[in-house]
C-alpha cells in the first residue's frame, strides 16, 4: 500500500504550486484557478488522513464534502466579480485594476 | 436547549426570510421599509435572546458543533448591535436602499459571524467563517456602477479567498495530526500525538495568515485600505467592527482552546504582530487625505491594540491570565461602537457633500455642530482620550500587558497613541479651526434612520467611558467561558 507521507508530499506540492499561481499570476481567472489548487490539495489531506488514520470516522471525509461545497460558492462569486469589474474596465488583469493605491 | 442557543440565528434567519418574502408585495418607492424591518428585526432578536436565550454554563451543543457560552453570546449581542446600526446607516445610500438582497446579505453574514463566535467544532468553524466571508464579498462590490466598488469586491475576494484557502490548510493538517475535527477534544489528541514542537508552530502560522487577514493585522492588511475605500461606506463600517471582532473572538477561540501548551510561542509572535500591525497603521494613516482611508488605517493600527491584549494572555510560565481576555473583549466592544460612529459621520456627510477628502470638513462644526460634536467623540475616543470609551479600553490593555511583563508592548503601545491621536486631531482641526463661508448657512440634513443610529452610538460612546463598570463586568463575564 502507498504510504500515507506519499500523498501528504502530493497535497503540500499541490498547496505550493497553486500558492505560487496566486502570488505570481497576473490574471484575475488565473489567481482563482490557484486557489482552487490550494482548496484540492486541502482535500487530499483529509481524505488521505480519513483513509489512513481511521476510516470508521466520518469527520474528514465531511470536511472534505464541505470544503468543495465552499470552494463552489467562491468561485461562483468570484468569477460574477470578476465579470462585474471586465464590464467597467474591459480587463481581468490584477495590475490594471489599481484605481486604488496607498 | 438546543433551539435556545442558537435563537439569535434562527431570528436572524427569519428576518432574511421575511424580507425575500413582502419585498416583491411593496411597490419600489416605498421598499426602504425593508431597513426599517431588518433593523427593527435585529434589535428584537437581541431583546428576545437577552430575555429567553441567555446562557448558564458553558455546554457542547448541536452534537458539538457549537459551544453555548457567555463569550459567545456576548459577540452575538454586540454583532446585533452593530448590524442594526450598519442597516440605519445603508437606508440612507440611494443607489441600494430599496434592494432586499442588500439587506439579506447582511444578515447572512451577520449569520455566519453568530456561529463564527461559538464554533467548537473546525467544520463549523470553516463554514462560519465562509459565510461571514462570501457575502461580504458580495457587499464590497455592490455598487456595480461604481468602479471604486467593484474594484473593491474584485480585492477583497482576490486577497480573501487566498487567505482563507491558506488558513483551511492549517485545517487539515490539524484535523489529521489530531484524527478528530472537535476543538475541544483535539487538545488533548494533540497532547498524546507527541508531535514536535516547530510542526504545530508552522500550522499556527498558517492558522494566523486566515486570521490575520481577517482583522487587517500586518502584513495582511493590504486590503483593508482600498476595500475600505471603494464598498459601500455603511459595508466599510461593517467590515473594520464586526467582522474584525468575530475574527478576533476566533483567535481567541482557536488559541486558547487548541494550542494551550505553545501559549508562550504563540504570545510572543503575536507581540511582534502586535508592535508592526500598530506602527504601520498609525505612520501610514499619517499621509491620508481620504477620511475613509485614514479610518482604515486607524482601523489596522487598533487591530494592533487588540493583538497587545491577545499577547498579554499568556504569562512567561504559560499560564492564563483572564484579566487579558476581558480587557481584549471590553476593546472590542469599545472599538465597535467608537468606529461605527466614526463612520455614521462619514457616511452623513458624504451624502450631503459627496466627498470623503479631509479639506471638506472645513468649517463642518459651523455648519452642523452637533455632528461636528459626534464625530469629535468618535475620533477623541479612537485616540484614547477621557471621557469616551476608547481611554478605558486602552488603559486596560495596556494594563495587562504590563501585568504579564511585557513592559516594551505597552510603551510600544503609548508612543503608537501619541501618533494616533496627531492624525485624529488633525481631521479635528479641519472640522474646528478652517471655516468654509462659502457653506456656512446651507442645511445639512440628516435622514431619521441615521439620527437615530448616530445618537444611539454616540451615548454608547461616553456612556463606556463613564459608567465602564457594568460594561467591563460583562465582558469579564464573557472571559469566564475560558475557564
Amino acid at each position: 500500500m502507498i504510504p500515507l507521507s506519499w500523498y501528504l508530499i502530493l497535497s503540500a506540492a499541490l498547496f505550493s504550486i497553486g500558492l505560487f499561481g496566486v502570488l505570481a499570476r497576473k490574471n484575475a481567472i488565473a489567481i482563482l484557478l490557484g486557489v482552487e489548487l490550494m482548496m484540492n490539495a486541502v482535500n487530499i489531506n483529509l481524505v488521505s488522513f480519513w483513509r489512513y488514520l481511521d476510516p470508521t470516522r466520518m469527520d474528514g471525509q465531511v470536511f472534505a464534502v464541505i470544503v468543495f461545497a465552499v470552494a463552489a460558492a467562491e468561485v461562483a462569486v468570484g468569477l460574477a466579480l470578476v465579470i462585474s469589474v471586465y464590464r467597467r474596465r474591459k480587463t481581468v488583469i490584477a495590475d490594471e485594476i489599481d484605481l486604488m493605491k496607498w | 436547549m438546543n433551539l435556545i442557543s442558537v435563537l439569535p440565528e434562527i431570528l436572524i434567519l427569519a428576518i432574511g426570510i421575511l424580507i425575500l418574502i413582502v419585498e416583491p408585495f411593496w411597490k419600489p418607492e416605498d421598499r426602504h421599509g425593508l431597513g426599517w424591518l431588518t433593523a427593527g428585526g435585529l434589535v428584537l432578536t437581541a431583546l428576545v435572546s437577552l430575555l429567553f436565550g441567555r446562557p448558564s454554563a458553558p455546554e457542547l451543543v448541536w452534537g458539538g458543533m457549537l459551544r453555548f457560552d457567555w463569550l459567545g453570546f456576548f459577540f452575538k449581542m454586540l454583532f446585533l448591535f452593530g448590524g442594526a446600526a450598519t442597516v440605519l446607516f445603508l437606508m440612507g445610500v440611494e443607489q441600494i436602499n430599496r434592494r432586499g438582497e442588500v439587506y439579506v446579505l447582511l444578515l447572512a453574514s451577520l449569520l455566519g459571524m453568530n456561529l463564527m463566535v461559538s464554533s467548537a467544532n473546525l467544520v463549523m468553524l470553516y463554514l462560519a467563517i465562509e459565510t461571514t466571508s462570501i457575502p461580504l464579498y458580495v457587499l464590497a462590490g455592490f455598487l456595480r456602477t461604481d468602479d471604486k466598488s467593484t474594484e473593491a469586491g474584485f480585492k477583497y475576494l482576490l486577497f480573501g479567498v487566498m487567505a482563507s484557502a491558506v488558513m483551511l490548510y492549517g485545517f487539515s493538517l490539524l484535523v489529521g495530526f489530531s484524527g478528530t475535527t472537535d476543538m475541544y477534544a483535539m487538545v488533548e489528541a494533540l497532547r498524546r500525538s507527541g508531535l514536535p514542537l516547530f510542526s504545530v508552530i508552522g500550522v499556527i502560522l498558517l492558522l494566523l495568515v486566515g486570521f490575520g487577514f481577517k482583522v487587517a493585522a500586518v502584513p495582511f492588511h493590504f486590503w483593508a485600505p482600498d476595500v475600505y475605500e471603494g464598498a459601500p461606506t455603511p459595508i466599510a463600517g461593517f467590515l473594520s467592527t464586526a467582522s474584525k471582532a468575530a475574527a478576533f473572538v476566533v483567535l481567541l477561540r482557536v488559541f486558547l482552546v487548541l494550542f494551550p501548551l505553545e501559549a508562550v510561542q504563540w504570545s510572543l509572535v503575536l507581540a511582534i504582530l502586535a508592535a508592526l500591525t500598530m506602527t504601520l497603521g498609525n505612520l501610514l494613516a499619517l499621509a491620508q487625505k481620504n477620511i475613509k482611508r485614514l479610518l482604515a488605517y486607524s482601523s489596522i493600527a487598533h487591530a494592533g491594540y487588540v493583538l497587545i491584549g491577545v499577547a498579554a494572555i499568556s504569562t512567561e510560565s504559560g499560564e492564563f491570565f483572564a484579566f487579558s481576555i476581558s480587557s481584549v473583549a471590553f476593546y472590542l466592544l469599545v472599538y465597535l461602537v467608537t468606529n461605527l460612529l466614526a463612520f455614521g459621520v462619514v457616511i452623513t456627510y458624504y451624502r450631503v457633500v459627496g466627498s470623503d477628502d479631509i479639506p471638506a470638513y472645513n468649517g463642518l462644526s459651523w455648519r452642523h455642530p452637533w455632528l461636528a460634536l459626534a464625530l469629535l467623540a468618535a475620533l477623541l475616543s479612537l485616540a484614547g482620550m477621557p471621557p469616551f470609551g476608547g481611554f478605558i479600553a486602552k488603559v486596560v490593555i495596556f494594563a495587562a500587558a504590563i501585568k504579564v511583563g511585557l513592559i516594551w508592548l505597552a510603551v510600544v503601545g503609548v508612543l503608537n497613541s501619541i501618533v494616533g491621536l496627531y492624525y485624529y486631531l488633525i481631521v479635528l482641526k479641519h472640522v474646528y479651526l478652517y471655516r468654509n463661508e462659502a457653506l456656512e448657512g446651507q442645511p445639512l440634513p440628516i435622514p431619521g434612520p441615521y439620527a437615530i443610529a448616530l445618537v444611539v452610538l454616540a451615548l454608547g460612546v461616553l456612556l463606556l467611558g463613564t459608567v465602564f463598570g457594568p460594561w467591563f463586568s460583562l465582558a469579564e463575564g464573557a472571559a469566564a467561558a475560558f475557564f
